[in-house]
């Protein structure tokens, strides 16, 4: 087991730490769909079962996982942020 | 393991229950503690304490109702005794309950009084008690057990191993006939047009969206911020974001099946095949409606960890978060933390939840029914007049 961060879809924009990641670690993640690994440098620390940024996610653009917008940047996410509450929101209330 | 039969227990109406239970049903509120006192003096029978059932009118009152009569009907019950404060409602509960030709009593306590309410109905509890002693198991097809669904304390785990699961057995029993049931209405939110796109009719998919529609319409007149309540602060600790992020993770359960039935809450499907019930997320709540809608077992995938249990229905947890796997042990009937660590296909994890649903079916007691959850939360739409 070298991953530390599963995706559910190849165009999602967060993977889910499925153990702890260091800040500064660079990890591997699979993406279910395809089997395909992906590396991303996680810059912030990254509980278990929270999302980290695949790719840059600009303030006001939708965030994907399952292939579907789960909510907002609020302010302008990098690869390897800690992606929840803080920098993203509810597109729906 | 054979996974296509199960020991349960074949009813009057032909229903398949896998628990055996004598039921002491209280009408309402003030009816509890002769409910309580008959199950004190007759080990062995349940008592269904609940807060409710008086002053209720209209369609909140019609609920109740439904969900009484229903959880008296349930497979999982042997025999039912129903007190209440005067016989009018009660008589309706119990009639309610005696169509589906199981043993039935009714006692009312006005002009009676608490004691001799408690002797009548316990000299009645213990002829019921030794009558249902008697019933044995009887082979039953695995695709005859009518199947709840819902989670609770999600994370994002919920979305990638445990609620999957659910959705691999889903398929694979409705397909041969079964009956399941899901519902968690407000928790669509975001995934509800995949929803809508499962149903089976034109005509169904407007009684969701109908239905769908006013449950957030209700909830946002309150004019409420939802953030901690829907998702839940264990939801947000678990890493789930918004309300969208869970339902796609809830809705991961149905797998890829057709909806065949939108209900109303705590009413009972007319068919197999995967059903949508209008209802609240609170677990025990939830899980009650269930159990008046006639289902006999409960999948509840959780990811931080949500105890709750049913006193009728037995409710199999299923998790696949390693933390509350080792944290919780004593609540996690099923571990498919494998999922994640790429150990366990999502096949396997179905077949190991296929079998504790056989396990549990048979009689093992779930980890909720080992540590005593017995959640009767019957739902309240209004206030009493």
């Amino acid at each position: 087991m070298a991953h530390k961060f599963l995706v559910h879809a190849p165009d999602d924009s967060v993977g889910v730490a499925i153990r702890e990641i260091e800040a500064g670690e660079a990890v591997e993640g699979v993406v279910l769909s395809d089997n395909s690994v992906v590396t991303v440098k996680a810059t912030q620390k990254i509980p278990l079962g929270h999302k980290i940024a695949l790719q840059s996610i600009a303030a006001g653009a939708t965030v994907i996982k399952y292939s579907i917008p789960i909510g907002v940047a609020t302010s302008a996410i990098k690869p390897g942020e800690h992606v929840h509450v803080q920098n993203v929101k509810s597109g729906r209330w | 393991m054979n996974t296509t039969t199960v020991w349960g227990y074949r009813r009057e109406n032909g229903t398949a229950g896998v628990r055996n239970h004598v039921v002491i049903l209280p009408l309402d509120d003030i009816s509890n503690a002769a409910a309580e006192g008959v199950a004190k003096l007759i080990p062995g029978t349940l008592a269904l304490p609940h807060p409710y059932g008086r002053l209720q009118f209209g369609e909140d009152l019609e609920l109740h109702f439904r969900t009484l009569i229903g959880a008296g009907s349930n497979p999982n019950v042997a025999a039912c005794i129903v007190i209440g404060i005067e016989p009018i409602w009660t008589k309706r509960v119990a009639d309610g309950i005696r169509k589906t030709g199981k043993p039935v009593e009714m006692f009312s306590i006005e002009g009676v009084g608490d004691l001799k309410t408690i002797e009548r109905a316990s000299r009645v509890a213990k002829e019921f008690l030794q009558a249902a002693t008697e019933l044995r198991r009887v082979e039953v097809p695995l695709e005859q057990l009518r199947i709840s669904m819902k989670c609770g304390e999600s994370d994002t785990t919920t979305g990638l191993a445990s609620c999957p699961t659910c959705g691999v057995v889903a398929e694979r029993l409705t397909k041969k006939g079964a009956t399941f049931i899901f519902g968690e209405t407000s928790e669509l939110t975001g995934g509800e047009d995949i929803v809508a796109a499962r149903m089976a009719t034109e005509e169904l998919r407007g009684k969701f969206m109908t239905m769908y529609n006013g449950y957030i319409d209700m909830i946002k007149s309150s004019g409420a911020d939802l953030l901690g309540s829907q998702p839940t602060m264990g939801n947000i600790a678990g890493g789930l974001t918004t309300i969208e992020e869970k339902a796609l993770g809830n809705i991961q359960k149905i797998g890829k099946c057709t909806v065949v039935g939108v209900l109303e809450p705590a009413v009972a499907p007319s068919g197999p095949g995967l059903h949508f019930m209008d209802s609240s997320s609170a677990a025990a709540e939830f899980v009650t409606l269930m159990c008046a809608a006639g289902a006999v077992i409960h999948l509840f995938p959780t990811g931080q960890g949500n105890i709750i249990g049913n006193p009728i229905e037995p409710v199999i947890k299923i998790s696949g978060n390693p933390n509350t796997v080792a944290t919780m042990s004593e609540h996690i009937d099923v571990d498919v933390t494998g999922i994640l660590t790429r150990e366990l296909t999502l096949e396997q994890a179905g077949d190991k939840l296929m079998e504790m649903i056989v396990r549990t079916a048979n009689g093992r007691f779930t980890a909720a029914e080992a540590l005593g959850h017995r959640e009767f939360v019957p739902t309240k739409l209004y206030r009493s007049a």
